[in-house]
């Protein structure tokens, strides 16, 4: 049995009279301690796959199982990383943390949450900034705050929502390090989303493409079997990696043309004529700009 | 030469010079005619607004007032700044009461759009009736009270008439609870007590306070008609009691001091405001 199962899930959203099917068929096997990235395009329902997992939002058909067990909504159990970090701006680093570690281990001493919050702190290199609030921190200090938040938690799986979407490059390379590392200490089950096929694939075990939305699914998992530790830079010029960041983009390349793409929403453009600034103009009254729909009759010149 | 430095010091006497010359010229004279004798034929005030009192007059009656502020002669002969404290008191009280049943109002109408759809209308419509309104009904309600019965019902005016900022901004802050701080609250399993405490009131805070601000602001403004209507000792109690005397200059002195101390709590309340604005 799987350590987490999605089944048939699918979840339609509906505004006024628009019903939007963002995720159809979405199948899922996760193995306990396995790391697997799912890829796909920007606004494909992403989020949306992952907050079934966290169980922020329900499935509409199909269920989510982590052990098993039916998941019926949130709990810590599920650590999940924020895209936009969420982190509370009125508490410190170490009051963020203690927030949730003191709600998930009230039996231990006060003495003993102290030390586990200053350990995963320290984990990620955040003891100088102990007492700073978010806003004092840098995107990546913030990031690293909520992946020590969620660790601290001791979730048995680890949800990561395009967590280092918001960070530079540069900052984007450090962080997908660290956070290697920290995973490899005691790899946990974890689920990575992101619209980057190369930080899926230096990052997982498995890349799963989702493709794009409306009516988003998963293809086909692809192994990724490149040594650990991985290192971006070397990375880079190995042949395998490239092969597999081909077959991942080539995929998603592929499903988004083989869907038929239709418009259901009529381009209203802007009722005005353009000006033809080369007629000359004397004295009189100055042209006003023409709406198209006063146009009684128009003539197209044809070739 | 830089004169730009000044500018901030200068341009607000230029601009008091202004408006204090213009109400001397306007304000009235006293024209005493005396016969040969020295004995007084007659006495009238002439000028645009013949009754207005003038600077030097205003200062004259006035000095008393300002010089001995904490002195206390009679009932409603006091020194100015007595009658502040006096009232000062009876809007903290008034302004106690609103936020006390201004906030949780605000927090239900945030966080439950049925009870929103409920009372909205009703409070749309209450908003904006006037203190003098609000005051003979507080009286009528408080009747039984005796001789609390003014203190009763210029406490309930100030209290109705202050909530308003409080109730609609605290509603708009707990709608503005970005959804993602809820997220962490709903991940960590928090208790609804504990979502209140530890995620909504903090997340709510910088809107409260400025509806606090807003709300003390209208507060200030209603104890002048509520000690007007009341007769009690204050600085509104003091403007209308001397208006019926027939002292006019210290209906300007009252109205100058109600000013000034409106202005200052304004300022108070706008620091203790970018305080928590700027912890977000």
């Amino acid at each position: 049995m799987a350590f987490l199962e999605i089944k048939d899930a699918s979840k339609t959203y509906t505004t006024g009279k628009t019903r939007t099917e963002v995720l159809t068929d979405i199948n899922l096997e996760i193995n306990e301690g396995e790391f697997v990235a799912i890829v796909g395009y920007s606004g494909a329902g992403k989020s949306t796959l992952i907050n079934l997992i966290t169980g922020l939002v329900k499935t509409d058909t199909g269920s989510v199982l982590l052990e098993g067990k039916p998941v019926t909504g949130p709990g810590p159990d599920r650590g999940i990383i924020f895209q936009n970090y969420s982190l509370l701006p009125w508490l410190s680093v170490f009051e963020n943390i203690a927030l949730a570690v003191d709600q998930i281990f009230p039996d231990w001493t006060a003495a003993k949450r102290r030390e586990h919050i200053e350990s995963y702190i320290a984990m990620v290199k955040l003891t100088p900034a102990r007492d700073k609030r978010p806003h004092e921190l840098s995107g990546g200090m913030r990031q690293r705050v909520s992946v020590a938040r969620t660790l601290a938690m001791n979730p048995r799986i680890l949800l990561m929502d395009e967590p280092f979407g918001a960070l530079d490059a540069l900052t984007r390379g450090t962080l997908q390090q660290e956070t290697l590392q920290i995973w490899e200490a005691d790899k946990k089950t974890v689920v990575l989303i992101t619209n980057d096929p190369d930080e899926a694939i230096l990052m997982a075990d498995r890349v799963i493409p989702l493709t794009a939305g409306p009516r988003a699914t998963l293809g086909p998992s692809i192994p990724i079997t490149l040594p650990r530790p991985r290192n971006r830079a070397e990375l880079n010029e190995n042949y395998d990696f490239k092969q597999i960041r081909a077959e991942v983009i080539d995929y998603l390349l592929k499903a988004t043309d083989r869907r038929k793409s239709s418009i259901t929403k009529a381009l209203v453009l802007p009722d005005i004529e353009p000006e033809d600034v080369n007629k000359r103009r004397f004295l009189g009254p100055k042209s006003r700009p023409v709406r198209r729909s006063e146009i009684k009759q128009e003539t197209v010149e044809t070739t | 030469m830089n004169t730009k430095k000044l500018d901030w010091l200068i341009l607000p006497i230029l601009g008091l010079a202004i408006v204090l010359g213009s109400w001397h010229a306007l304000a009235g004279k006293k024209v005493v005619t005396k016969d040969a004798q020295g004995e007084i034929v007659s006495e009238v005030r002439q000028g645009a607004i013949p009754a207005l009192p003038n600077i030097v007059e205003t200062w004259d009656s006035c000095k008393l007032y300002i010089m001995e502020p904490f002195a206390k002669r009679g009932e409603m002969d006091q020194g100015i700044l007595r009658f502040t404290m006096y009232s000062l008191g009876l809007v903290a009280v008034g302004y106690v009461i609103a936020l006390v049943v201004g906030v949780p109002i605000g927090f239900f109408l945030g966080l439950s759009p049925t009870f929103a759809k409920m009372f909205d209308p009703l409070i749309q419509i209450l908003r904006p009736v006037s203190p003098l309104a609000w005051l003979p009904l507080g009286l009528v309600m408080f009747l039984e009270a005796g001789k609390e019965a003014g203190t009763l019902a210029a406490l309930f005016t100030i209290a109705i008439c202050s909530m308003w900022p409080t109730v609609l901004n605290t509603a708009v802050g707990v709608r503005a609870v970005p959804q993602d701080y809820l997220n962490v609250g709903r991940v960590l399993k928090l208790s609804r007590t504990k979502t209140l405490f530890k995620i909504l009131i903090p997340a709510t805070l910088p809107y409260m306070f400025t509806g606090f601000r807003l709300s003390l602001g209208i507060a200030w403004l209603v104890i002048v008609a509520a000690e007007m209507l009341t007769g009690r000792p204050g600085v509104g109690g003091f403007l209308w009691q001397e208006y019926n005397a027939l002292i006019y200059e210290h209906i300007i002195l009252s109205i100058i001091i109600i000013g000034l101390v409106g202005f200052v709590l304004d300022r108070l309340m706008s620091v203790v405001e970018r305080r928590f604005k700027s912890a977000l």
